[in-house]
């Protein structure tokens, strides 16, 4: 058991060097917006995972957080003026409260029903986006400014951008890291063992599981943020069922509760789909086709597959 | 032993995931005899008799039902081979009624016990045939639940533990029956805690314990026995 | 506000009331038999609805022989699938199960928006089924008396087999034990099988059924199949009639409320189960917790 915990110590140290000097390193490599997008998904996905890491909670309408912060986000830079860093704060609190909201009906059940019950909701969450005027429906809200970073260098500078997102990301997965890891982080995983245990020992079960689902809501929506004002754009896509199954899909891809699987399953799906996109194959029928291989052949993901190697 | 065994075991070892519970165990069961396993709790009966009925996730060795090896085979399959079990928890389906918990096993060969003749044996069935299967008593449930085997034609039994937490009127009425079943040559594997049961009813004894097999004893020997069977059964 | 507009919309309403009975049957079957939220149920809807239109395009065959043909056809590929995909999961978590079924939804999807892409195509109401007659109090469309007729009827036809055949009665046995019923010689696996062709098969009845009535399209099952969700969530599974008459009473207060605030009718159901939520968490009629 040593043994287990030492590699998998090492492997964390070694996974985060070899994370930030990626990071540090891929504007050279790669185009920036190109990574800028990997970065939001790959936030987007360490978001749910947390949930899941902590909860053993799946929720299959994750898109209502992100989509919804996108359009927040957008509509506070384009249509109030805010600064980046405030339009941000404003997305994340309301993805915040939609998360507390939703977490609050969601949590009565588990499994299955739990996540039909986050799937009907981001639902709702469409609907309304399709109704309400300042989403423009169809149309989607475009054109939404980047503006400046501590109010002095231009995000339009692609590799400004970049490097903005990337120190947000870094705090988003440090933060994902701490709570995995933190008190806090264990007595859910305990809860998620044994709740009945948990309980009689006195945990407020239900107010952990709603804190690390308003917790996890709040990233998503920081992502989905970020996205939008990166991308100039908020689009119903941004809250449809789809956007919830690809999640699941990165994230299973990467390797479901593990620390750094969200990150590589965004790497793959992000190449994937702008692979797919330039060569004219359908984009549905090779995720949905992917997805199938992953549950029957690959369902540790590729860190898990490691980790599992690693093991040994 | 004239005739070929109608369940023959040899070294069988199960597994419950990564926990070893049987231990090589051997029995053989003659046509028509009735025999009893008997041992404390944990001594691994019930993983036994669901290691025959092949509901046992991981075993290996041998295990021969009426001639055929069954120890990679599905349920469904040794089912089929004339076997009716009689599971420890009863197994009435709630979600069916008394006649319908009757009917269900299909029928697995000639000479099964007609419902009006198991009416006839099991009149509290009859009179409770359209309550829902759970809503029986403890003792009617197990009577259910032989009655429902004995339909099927089937001619090897196994019964796990059928007295246990009845009334002692219950118990005598389940002796009964179970004399009934030896008397037309039907064989009977017998899991009972009650040894007084055991005793009056079986041809032979095997003890377990450990997830192995410790002594076999012969009716005749009971008496020779006695205080050894009881040391090891903890009474 | 006319009473013929009122009565025009429940009878929508009763006609989705009646698909969602459908799926939600179709879906009952399914995760009481084989554990799995079948959240592909989506594309055999459509698939239905896609194989009538093939079936009248390219083979000239109507819409009766459709009413056959096409739930066997969807059957049929549902236990394919079942052999030869979702069998291999049972023995793990139940959330594979969800997340299989939605890569096959999202895969089937794909297939046919790749291969007829996103517009809807229309199905003609059959020759022997246009027109109406009038009731006294409201004109009566002979189609969707028919579709409600009809649905009904699937619904009530698997509500016998299941509680008053020999079939049924193993079919039951089944989802409450499985390896009992194995142990009595009855070949489950086949059974459970059988068990998601039928299951899809209601969907796909469903599809050919709502045909006429939406036209067709690779879209068309996704939106619909997270409705029936939620309808399953309010109802649980664990009766058919309670399925039934949820069905049927949600469909009713949708097409009422499209008739009050028709933005906002797509919703109502959602809404419905959050305060179905937060006053029973088990549902109306459901043994889950």
């Amino acid at each position: 058991m040593n043994r287990g915990r030492l590699s998998q110590a090492v492997l964390a140290r070694a996974g985060w060097a070899a994370l930030i000097a990626a990071l540090m390193v891929a504007p050279w490599l790669f185009y920036p917006l190109f990574l800028v997008k990997v970065l939001c998904y790959a936030m987007f996905a360490c978001a749910f995972n947390l949930l899941l890491g902590t909860c053993g909670l799946m929720s299959f309408g994750h898109a209502a957080f992100f989509g919804a912060a996108a359009y927040i986000a957008g509509h506070a830079a384009k249509v109030w003026g805010l600064p980046f860093e405030a339009a941000l704060l404003c997305a994340v609190a309301g993805a915040s409260l939609l998360g507390a909201v939703f977490g609050y009906i969601s949590i009565r059940r588990q499994g299955i029903y739990f996540a039909m019950i986050t799937l009907a909701l981001a639902q709702l969450t469409y609907f309304l986006a399709l109704q309400l005027p300042f989403t423009h429906a169809e149309d989607g809200l475009t054109g939404i400014p980047r503006g400046k970073v501590l109010g002095l260098l231009s995000l339009d500078n692609n590799v400004v951008l970049y490097y903005t997102t990337a120190v947000i990301f870094l705090a988003a997965f440090g933060l994902v890291h701490v709570i995995l890891n933190s008190t806090f982080g264990q007595v859910v995983r305990a809860v998620r063992d044994n709740e009945t245990r948990a309980v009689s020992l006195g945990f407020e079960v239900n107010r952990f599981k709603l804190l690390a689902f308003t917790l996890s809501a709040a990233i998503a929506g920081l992502a989905g943020a970020n996205k939008a004002i990166a991308f100039k754009l908020a689009t119903l896509v941004d809250v449809h069922w789809s956007t919830s199954g690809n999640v699941v899909l990165m994230t299973l891809l990467g390797g479901l509760g593990t620390l750094f699987g969200p990150v590589a399953g965004a790497v793959i799906f992000v190449t994937l789909e702008n692979y797919l996109a330039d060569s004219g194959l359908p984009v549905q029928l090779v995720i949905g086709a992917i997805f199938i291989g992953c549950i029957l052949l690959f369902r540790r993901g590729v860190v898990g597959e490691i980790e599992h190697l690693l093991k040994r | 032993m004239a005739e070929p065994a109608v369940l023959q075991i040899d070294g069988l070892h199960g597994f419950y995931g990564e926990s070893h519970v049987l231990h090589g165990l051997s029995l053989e069961v003659s046509p028509g005899e009735v025999v009893a396993i008997i041992g404390r709790n944990g001594a691994g009966k019930t993983t036994t008799m669901r290691a025959i009925m092949g509901l046992l996730e991981r075993r290996t060795g041998s295990i021969k039902v009426k001639g055929q090896e069954t120890i990679a085979a599905l349920p469904e399959t040794i089912a089929r081979l004339g076997v009716g079990f009689v599971p420890e928890e009863r197994g009435i389906y709630a979600s069916l009624d008394v006649t319908e918990n009757l009917l269900l096993p299909p029928k697995l060969g000639e000479g099964g016990t007609s419902l009006d003749e198991l009416y006839r044996l099991f009149p509290n069935l009859r009179e409770r045939r359209r309550s829902q299967g759970t809503r029986l008593s403890g003792g009617e449930q197990q009577m259910l639940a032989i009655a429902r085997v004995l339909r099927t034609g089937a001619d090897l039994f196994l019964l796990d533990e059928p007295t246990e937490g009845l009334a002692p009127v219950i118990v005598e009425q389940i002796c009964t029956v179970i004399e009934g079943m030896k008397n037309k040559g039907l064989t009977v594997v017998l899991v009972e805690q009650n040894f007084h049961v055991a005793s009056q009813l079986a041809d032979r004894h095997y003890v377990m314990e450990h997830g192995r097999i410790v002594d076999v004893i012969a009716r005749g020997e009971l008496d020779a026995k006695l205080d050894r069977v009881k040391s090891l059964l903890g009474i | 506000m006319n009473a013929q507009v009122i009565l025009g919309q429940l009878l929508v309403g009763l006609i989705n009331g009646s698909f969602y009975a459908m799926m939600s049957l179709g879906l009952a079957i399914v995760f009481g038999l084989l554990g799995i939220a079948n959240i592909a149920q989506g594309a055999f809807y459509m698939m239905g609805a896609f194989f009538s239109w093939m079936l009248l395009r390219w083979l000239g065959a109507g819409y009766f022989p459709a009413l056959i043909l096409v739930p066997l056809i969807v059957g049929a590929i549902g236990m394919v699938i079942e052999r030869l995909l979702l069998r291999r999961i049972y023995r793990l978590d139940h959330m594979y199960g969800l997340l299989l079924t939605f890569g096959i939804l999202t895969f089937i999807q794909g297939l046919f928006v790749w291969l007829f892409a996103t517009a809807g195509r229309p199905y003609p109401v059959p020759a022997e089924l246009r027109g109406g007659f009038d009731l006294g109090f409201m004109f009566m469309p002979t189609y969707r008396a028919w579709v409600v007729a009809a649905s009904l009827t699937f619904c009530l036809a698997t509500w016998l087999v299941i509680e008053k055949t020999p079939l049924g009665r193993t079919l039951r046995a089944a989802t409450e034990n499985p390896s009992l019923t194995r142990a009595f010689g009855v070949n489950v696996p086949a059974l459970m099988t059988f068990g998601f062709g039928v299951g899809v098969a209601l969907a796909g009845a469903a599809g050919l059924l709502a045909a006429p009535i939406y036209s067709v399209s690779p879209l068309m099952g996704g939106d619909l199949v997270i409705v029936v969700f939620a309808v399953v969530v309010i109802g649980g599974m664990g009766s058919i009639l309670g399925s039934i008459v949820t069905s049927l009473t949600l469909g009713v207060l949708e097409g009422l409320a499209r008739v009050v605030y028709p933005q906002g009718a797509n919703m109502v159901i959602f809404v419905i189960m959050i305060a179905v939520l937060l006053v029973r968490p088990a549902g109306l009629f459901g043994r889950q917790p």
